[in-house]
C-alpha cells in the first residue's frame, strides 16, 4: 500500500464515520419500516383516482409532479446531447468502413432467426407499455427503454450494417428534440386554458379506458419517444467508438 | 428484539450500500470501476425510497384490476425512484462518454495517472 493510498483511507475513514453517524441519527427519526402512515401516499392515490388514472405512479409522475418530470426530461436531454457530442468523431480520427463487417456471418442461423422474429414483437411491446402507462405498470420511460433495446436486436442478431439501415438517425434526432418541445407545449397549452403550467387540460375520459387520465397518456407518449430516441442515438455513438472510430493511421 | 431489528434493517442496508459505494470510489484505480461505484451509491437511494413507502399487506399502487379501496404502498416514493433511475442512467452514460475520451487522450483509466484535464499529447491540445 502506497503512502498516498494510506492517507486517502484515513481521510475516507473519517468521512465514512461522520456520514455513518449522521445516517444513524437521520434514520432513527424516520417512521419504522412498514409503518402504515403515508400522508402523501393517501393523498396522491385520491388525486390520481380523481383524475381517472388507474396507475397511481404514472399519475404522480405525469400529472401531480409533471413539472418535476419536465426537469428530469431536460436533464436527460442535456446529458444525452452532451454524451453524443463527447463521442463524436474528432479531427484527428477517421471512420474505418471495413469495421462495419464486425459481427455479420459469425452469428448462428438460429440466433439470427430469433432476433428477426423478436425485433418487431419487442417494438410492439414497447409501444404497448408506453400506451398503457396510465393503466398498468409501465409508461414512457420504461417503454422507451424497451423500444431502444428492441432496435438493438438488429445488431445482436444481425450486424452493424443492418442496425445502421434500420436506425433512422436523422429522424430520431428530430423526434428526440420534438418530444421535449411537445412536453413543453402540452404544459403551455394547459397554462393558456386553465392558468397553471402543465395542468391536466385534456378531457379525463372513463376510468380504466385507454383514453383516460387526460394529459397523462400524451406525456407518456412524448417521454417514450424521447427516451427511445435518446437511447438509440447514445448507444449508436458508443458503438461507433467501439467499432469504427480510430486515430488516423492506427490499424483496426 | 427481531421486530426492532427488522424495523430499521432496510434503512441500515441502504446506508451500508451508500457507504460501501463511496469506499469503492475512493480506492478505485479505474474510472469505469469508479462510475459503477457511483451507480452503487445511487442505488442506495432506490432502496431507501422504496423502504419508506412499503407497508405490510399492501399491493402495488395500480388500480387496473383491483378495487380502488384496496390498500396500496406509497406511490409518491415509487415515482421518485423512477426519476432517480432515469437520472442515474443518463449520468452514468455521460460519465462513461467522458471516460472513453479520457482513455483516448491519456491512454490510461487510472485516476492517479491523470495529472491534468489537458491532453498529454501536444498535437491534440
Amino acid at each position: 500500500m502506497t503512502a498516498r493510498l494510506a492517507g486517502r483511507l484515513v481521510l475516507l475513514a473519517a468521512g465514512v464515520a461522520g456520514v455513518g453517524a449522521l445516517l444513524v441519527v437521520g434514520f432513527g427519526a424516520l417512521p419504522s419500516f412498514g409503518d402504515v402512515q403515508h400522508g402523501y401516499g393517501v393523498r396522491a392515490v385520491a388525486a390520481s383516482l380523481a383524475h381517472r388514472a388507474a396507475n397511481t405512479v404514472g399519475s404522480v409522475t405525469f400529472d401531480q409532479r409533471a413539472f418535476d418530470t419536465m426537469g428530469e426530461e431536460l436533464i436527460m436531454f442535456a446529458a444525452a446531447t452532451s454524451a453524443v457530442m463527447l463521442l463524436r468523431r474528432m479531427r484527428d480520427e477517421e471512420e474505418q468502413q471495413a469495421r462495419h463487417d464486425y459481427g455479420g456471418e459469425d452469428v448462428f442461423g438460429a440466433l439470427r432467426l430469433t432476433g428477426a422474429a423478436f425485433l418487431p414483437i419487442t417494438l410492439l411491446v414497447g409501444c404497448y407499455v408506453i400506451a398503457h402507462g396510465h393503466l398498468s405498470p409501465g409508461g414512457g420511460f420504461q417503454g422507451g427503454v424497451v423500444l431502444a433495446t428492441g432496435m438493438h436486436l438488429a445488431y445482436l442478431a444481425g450486424d452493424y450494417r443492418v442496425l445502421e439501415r434500420l436506425r433512422p438517425s436523422s429522424l430520431l434526432d428530430i423526434a428526440e428534440s420534438g418530444a421535449v418541445a411537445g412536453f413543453l407545449a402540452v404544459g403551455l397549452i394547459g397554462m393558456g386554458l386553465t392558468g397553471s403550467f402543465l395542468d391536466n387540460w385534456v378531457p379525463l375520459g372513463t376510468f380504466g379506458d385507454l383514453l383516460s387520465a387526460g394529459t397523462v397518456p400524451i406525456l407518456n407518449g412524448l417521454v417514450g419517444i424521447e427516451v427511445g430516441a435518446a437511447l438509440v442515438l447514445l448507444v449508436a455513438r458508443f458503438l461507433d467508438q467501439a467499432l469504427l472510430i480510430r486515430q488516423e493511421g492506427e490499424d483496426a | 428484539m427481531l421486530d426492532a431489528v427488522l424495523a430499521w434493517l432496510p434503512y441500515a442496508v441502504a446506508g451500508w450500500v451508500l457507504l460501501v459505494g463511496c469506499v469503492g470510489i475512493v480506492v478505485s484505480n479505474n474510472y469505469v470501476h469508479a462510475v459503477v461505484c457511483l451507480a452503487v451509491v445511487q442505488s442506495a437511494t432506490y432502496l431507501l425510497l422504496l423502504a419508506i413507502g412499503w407497508e405490510p399487506h399492501a399491493t402495488a399502487p395500480v388500480f387496473g384490476d383491483i378495487s380502488t379501496k384496496a390498500r396500496v404502498v406509497d406511490p409518491v416514493v415509487q415515482a421518485m425512484t423512477l426519476t432517480d433511475v432515469v437520472v442515474g442512467a443518463t449520468v452514468t452514460a455521460l460519465l462513461l462518454a467522458l471516460t472513453v475520451q479520457l482513455a483516448k487522450r491519456h491512454g490510461t483509466l487510472d485516476p492517479d495517472e491523470v495529472r491534468s484535464l489537458e491532453s498529454d499529447q501536444d498535437d491534440h491540445g
